[in-house]
């Protein structure tokens, strides 16, 4: 791929994703409220929501939580950059992994109870979700040779043929990222939950619109490497993964929170037998041919 | 009508109510209604509220919570008085320890009587304050209340 498309792949990114991440996340609290026998707001709602916290007045708990969100933005856009650039899948899966680093700072610097709690959460969040975004990227690398997104597109064979456990582990994990029942333990988009908004609790006006519009770039960036395992037949892939997020939408609603403790022990034993075993058997085997 | 009245996220607090007036605001968000239709959501963080809805005529013991969590929301913001005793004090105003009225410790911006409150009543009261609300966001983009 050379440096014209890369750069056009990251800036389409940069710009499309805010804009879909929010109709997906608009979709969702249609389809959340149709499960719920309700209407539901506009699609456009959580665009709304962003113009209007973005108007708010500028209230810190700590001044520094300005700096912080900012951080989070811009290294998720970062990742989802390379990603769509067609760059190193590993330095898309650090970026992501530094970016909620910066999140969590932002919830310890409130020094308030909920926040704090929320943060930790947080903090678990990300060490369960690591592991397999980790076998991932190893995941591609056994099966395409390369670490490089556009090696992994060109690839004639979906990697999903060799990795479907992986695939499936990244399932499981999506439910925590996206943050829905029954993982979504550092901050919920209900109010059904013991702790609602956790690592948000403190942010308020424009620096929880960028939480938001980060949210949004990680869901487009999580859907994409969803994507990824389906490189020869995008169609197919595309279909899978509106399934995947239904699936999401639909667990989201029958579910209640399990604790920090269910959330590691399911997630990373989901991780170790799919997402571990998966890629052992394919080292067993000897790799593949390509 | 522009985002801010797309948007308004409401908190509730309870200053000395009898509950009666609780029961019909709880009730009025409750999936049947669908508040969400308008955009609005129940949040029980002052740090991400627009609406502030009261109930009940603040007592001594809470009217410093009360005017701590004003102080939290960030403007624009719109104080609803729900019920008579948040209105005016009703027939506890002359209570020794009743401050009589939400009025007496922050500004508010709608009242809406009864006792207890009608959901149609109350309803119409936060689409009055949506219009405040509005109001007061042109006023902050102008630069008047930051």
């Amino acid at each position: 791929m050379n440096i014209v498309m890369a750069a056009a792949g990251a800036v389409l990114f940069l710009i499309l994703a805010p804009v879909l991440g929010g109709l997906i996340s608009g979709v969702d609290r249609v389809l959340t409220a149709r499960m719920q026998s309700r209407r539901g707001p506009p699609v456009l709602q959580p665009f709304y929501d962003i113009s209007k916290l973005w108007h708010k007045e500028r209230a810190f708990a700590n001044p520094v939580e300005m700096i912080l969100t900012s951080g989070y933005l811009i290294l998720i856009a970062f990742s989802g950059a390379i990603l769509f650039s067609g760059g190193d899948l590993l330095l898309v899966v650090f970026a992501l992994a530094l970016s909620h680093t910066f999140l969590i700072l932002a919830a310890y610097a409130a020094n308030a109870p909920y926040s704090t709690v929320g943060a930790e959460r947080e903090l678990i969040g990300v060490m369960v979700a690591e592991p397999i975004l980790i076998l991932l990227a190893a995941g591609f690398f056994i099966v395409t040779g390369s670490f490089f997104v556009s090696d992994i597109v060109s690839d004639p064979t979906s990697a999903i043929v060799y990795l479907p456990g992986v695939f499936l582990a990244l399932f499981a994990v999506l439910t925590l990222k996206l943050r829905k029942s029954p993982f979504d333990i550092a901050t919920s988009h209900h109010a059904h939950q013991e702790l609602v908004k956790g690592v948000t609790s403190s942010l308020s006006g424009r620096t929880l619109a960028k939480v938001e519009l980060a949210h949004w770039y990680e869901t487009i960036i999580l859907l994409a490497m969803m994507l990824l395992f389906f490189a020869a037949n995008p169609v197919l892939g595309i279909i899978v993964v509106v399934i995947c997020y239904f699936l999401e939408i639909l667990m989201d609603n029958l579910f209640p929170r399990v604790t920090w403790k269910m959330t590691m022990k399911s997630l990373w034993t989901v991780t170790l037998i799919l997402g571990a075993a998966n890629i052992a058997v394919l080292g067993i085997l000897g790799g593949v041919m390509v | 009508m522009s985002s801010a009245g797309k948007s308004p996220w409401l908190m509730h607090y309870n200053a000395s109510s009898c509950n009666g007036c609780d029961i019909e605001i709880l009730a009025a968000l409750t999936p049947l209604y669908d508040v969400e239709r308008f955009g609005i959501i129940n949040t029980g963080n002052p740090a991400h509220a627009d609406i502030f809805v009261v109930t009940g005529g603040v007592n001594e013991q809470n009217k410093e919570v009360l005017k701590n969590l004003y102080d939290q929301i960030p403007e624009p913001k719109v104080v609803v008085a729900v019920g008579i005793c948040a209105s005016s004090g009703g027939v506890f105003r002359d209570c020794y320890n009743v401050s009589g009225g939400v009025d007496t410790i922050i500004p508010v911006d709608v009242y809406v009587p009864g006792c207890s409150v009608r959901p149609e009543a109350l309803i119409e009261g936060v689409v009055k304050a949506l219009g405040v609300l509005e109001e007061k966001r042109a006023a902050v983009d102008n630069g008047g209340l930051r």
